[in-house]
């Protein structure tokens, strides 16, 4: 068995962003189907006000952390690349199955797996202008009158477009979860998550010392 | 140690939502509007600045309602003149839209069906003397009658027969019932007139089509001193409306009518002063965006008055007391005798009239939810002679207006149902004579074919000989018992599947109306994903302890 190393990969900000938001977004996924009639639980009044309470609670908070972001320069984690995205794609497919070591080895400056970093562009960029900017339209309607779009767009339109943003957020959340468990125990990436430690099984380093 | 940080990161997040649920207690926390009172509300007697019984033009015996409205006109020499300008004299209006002659006068409606050869019965609501047919003198001052709605002994009544006269001898009334009315005194009367207050209004509007919340169903005598409960703004104990406060009169020009409803009045509170076109509405006094709302609600309540009515929400049910409102009305089995071959009277649980000889059957309901539609103001009624479809529901009157339409609104309606009589030659409803002691008077005499002959011979219509039943519906925009704003309907009325809204259309509705092709595709893809990640995880963990193994 290889010695381990830790490594600090997730700062104290970052983690109280990760878990905040995730529970904004349980949250909004919960209150948003009830919304939309699929069951019932807080009643649609009260289902609609912490609806709007979970959205402003999430723009707070994104607010700090897009600063974050930028003080810190971690938003270099989320530029896409393409670089061995096949290999993961591959190790998912395949390798995971015969135990084949991870293609992908995280290190402070790039926590995030090719696939990984694909997929958070995609919800940055795709996902999330979809579902905020028919969000914003939906909870405005009040003002659709006076900005003159009154007739201009269907509000069938805009809730059919805040669905299929919200579907795709609970997708993304179905797969986020289970890959979660892709670690070296099923835990493993949890607990990162919770304490900001990595156990990196020791190869690099081993692979020096027989080097050197 | 970094525990305990994700403990406060924790406790701070549980805090956030606690907050939010506090922030929900208050949905549209609105304190109450502010109401501007108009100076003619509820005036008591003693602040008129005329005490009637010190004049001497009032201090005689009076043998005929004619006579003290000549008293009346000695002072008030326009008033006449004023009431001969209005419908509760005429009882006719003008459709400026269609051109159609409507009013009590002309059209036929889903009760007692129409005025026409009923007049003696039916003027017991006229407010005037002595129109028992068609040669009523309309230019008599004398035949106004002023004291209908300026008594305020509660002594003064008019019975059906009397063609608006008053009671001048005391007479059983019901006729059989053991019940007397007493003959009015009508010095005490003219001696004590005032304004008019609820029940003036309520000894018609209460009892229309003959009995008490017959025919409206949000107007019953239960308003003569109704509750909190009943309507928020007439509450005997609060605000005490009379109805002047709202249908504000000047020269004797009543505010608000049903054939001419601001249905979608829009714009704040009117300033005192100014002239209102329409201060019978809501929006008179409240505005059109009346609601307090936190930040949270982004003015979401408001935005509901741009589709729909105040009503809509704020009168979340009608008849809301134990008389009730009549909700149909089957005249197809009028003029059946019981077994003894005599006409008879059935009442319902409630002792409302269920069934009678003389018109047919009934149905009421008290507390009754109202159906909803698209409404304009304008009202387009099917007019007597009009031809009709009778393989067809004959709407009586329909509410015009619908979705996408800046006049329109969704309204609360009280739909009567019914059957009546029509020419199933010429295919238009009939007038009948019902009321009177000759020998055509379907109440009378039983017959049909006489009644309905007199009556179309009186209304100058062709009658082919031949009649059947139709059904009918008719439309009347509930606007009366106001609930307090507790009472007002919550979101989920009307916001989920198979709610009080489902069958308006022409509106995205949240929480009612989806697109069934991107929920199917939507979960389909939940599904599969879920799917996906089962199979996989599966898949791992199973060669994971068949490698163990």
């Amino acid at each position: 068995m290889n010695a381990s190393t830790r490594i600090y990969l997730y700062r104290r900000y970052e983690r109280f962003w990760h878990w905040s938001q995730a529970v904004l977004v349980i949250f909004m996924l919960v209150t948003g189907f009830e919304i939309h009639g699929v069951y019932k639980n807080f009643g649609f009044q009260r289902a609609v006000e912490y609806h709007t309470l979970t959205a402003w609670a999430l723009l707070t908070l994104w607010a700090f952390t897009i600063f974050w972001q930028f003080t810190t320069g971690e938003w270099r984690q989320y530029i896409p690349t393409l670089h061995r995205v096949l290999a993961m794609v591959r190790y998912y497919a395949y390798g995971i199955f015969v135990n084949a070591p991870h293609p992908f080895h995280k290190t402070p400056n790039k926590k995030h797996n090719p696939l990984q970093r694909l997929a958070y562009v995609a919800l940055l960029a795709m996902v999330s202008p979809l579902i905020w900017g028919s969000g914003f339209f939906y909870l405005f309607y009040a003002y659709w009158q006076d900005l003159g779009l009154e007739g201009a767009i269907p509000l069938a339109w805009v809730a059919m477009a805040h669905t299929a943003g919200a579907f795709m957020m609970l997708t993304f959340f179905i797969v986020h979860v289970y890959l979660t468990t892709t670690g070296h125990t099923p835990l493993a990436h949890i607990k990162t998550m919770l304490t900001g430690w990595e156990e990196v099984e020791d190869e690099v380093p081993a692979n020096k010392a027989s080097a050197g | 140690m970094s525990q305990t940080k994700l403990l406060f990161a924790a406790s701070l997040l549980g805090a956030v939502l606690a907050w939010s649920t506090a922030w929900g207690e208050v949905p549209g926390a609105a304190r109450p509007a502010n109401l501007a009172v108009p100076s003619g509300s509820a005036i008591p007697l003693g602040e008129s600045t005329v005490d009637h019984s010190k004049l001497k033009e009032l201090q005689k015996n009076f043998a005929s309602g004619p006579e003290v409205t000549k008293a009346c006109l000695s002072c008030h020499t326009e008033a006449a003149k004023q009431v001969q300008h209005t419908k509760h004299w005429t009882w006719e209006y003008t459709d400026p839209k269609s051109g159609q002659k409507l009013g009590k006068k002309n059209i036929i409606n889903n009760f007692c069906t129409t005025s026409i050869s009923n007049e003696k019965d039916c003027m017991a609501c006229h407010a005037g003397y002595g129109w028992k047919d068609a040669n009523f003198d309309f230019t008599a001052e004398a035949n106004v009658d002023c004291l209908i709605c300026h008594d305020s002994t509660a002594t003064y009544r008019k019975l059906p027969g009397d063609a608006g006269h008053p009671v001048y001898e005391r007479r059983e009334f019901p006729h059989g019932s053991g019940k007397f009315v007493e003959a009015v005194d009508l010095q005490k009367v003219a001696q004590s007139v005032a304004l008019p207050s609820r029940s003036n209004c309520g000894s018609c509007h209460f009892y229309g089509a003959g009995g008490d919340g017959t025919k409206h169903g949000d107007l019953d005598s239960a308003l003569k001193k109704p509750g909190k409960y009943l309507d928020v703004h007439m509450d005997a104990k609060g605000l005490n409306f009379t109805c002047s406060t709202c249908h504000a009169t000047a020269g004797h020009k009543v505010s608000g009518s049903r054939y001419e409803m601001a249905a979608a009045l829009t714009g704040p509170a009117e300033t005192r002063g100014k002239a209102a076109a329409s201060p019978a509405a809501c929006q008179s006094c409240h505005g059109d965006k009346p609601h307090k709302e936190s930040i949270l609600h982004a003015e979401r309540l408001n935005t509901h008055s741009n589709k729909l009515a105040c009503q809509t929400c704020h009168i979340p049910q009608y008849a809301r007391d134990s008389i009730g409102t009549e909700i149909s009305w089957d005249w197809s089995t009028a003029t059946r005798m019981g077994t003894d071959g005599k006409p008879f009277l059935v009442k319902d649980s409630a002792g409302r009239r269920a069934f009678d000889s003389k018109k047919g059957n009934f149905v009421w309901d008290s507390y009754v939810v109202p159906e909803y539609r698209w409404f304009n103001g304008h009202v387009s009624y099917k007019t007597k002679g009009e031809r009709i479809d009778p393989g067809q529901i004959v709407e009586i009157n329909r509410p015009e207006g619908e979705a996408g339409q800046a006049d329109s609104r969704i309204w609360p309606f009280k739909i009567h149902r019914g059957k009546q009589a029509y020419d199933s030659e010429n295919n238009y409803l009939v007038v009948v004579h019902t009321a009177g002691e000759d020998d055509t008077a379907l109440w009378a005499n039983f017959d049909w074919q006489k009644a309905i002959g007199a009556g179309m011979q009186t209304a100058g219509m062709r009658y082919s000989g031949k009649f059947g039943f139709v059904s009918t519906e008719m439309s009347w925009p509930i606007t009366h018992m106001v609930a307090p704003k507790n009472d007002a309907l919550g979101c989920a009325q009307c916001h989920r599947e198979n709610g009080r809204l489902e069958g308006i259309t022409g509106i995205y509705l949240p929480g009612r109306d989806h697109s069934y092709l991107l929920d199917n595709i939507g979960w389909m893809v939940v599904l599969l994903s879920l799917l996906g990640v089962l199979i996989h995880g599966g898949t791992r963990a199973y060669l994971h302890f068949k490698h163990k193994g």
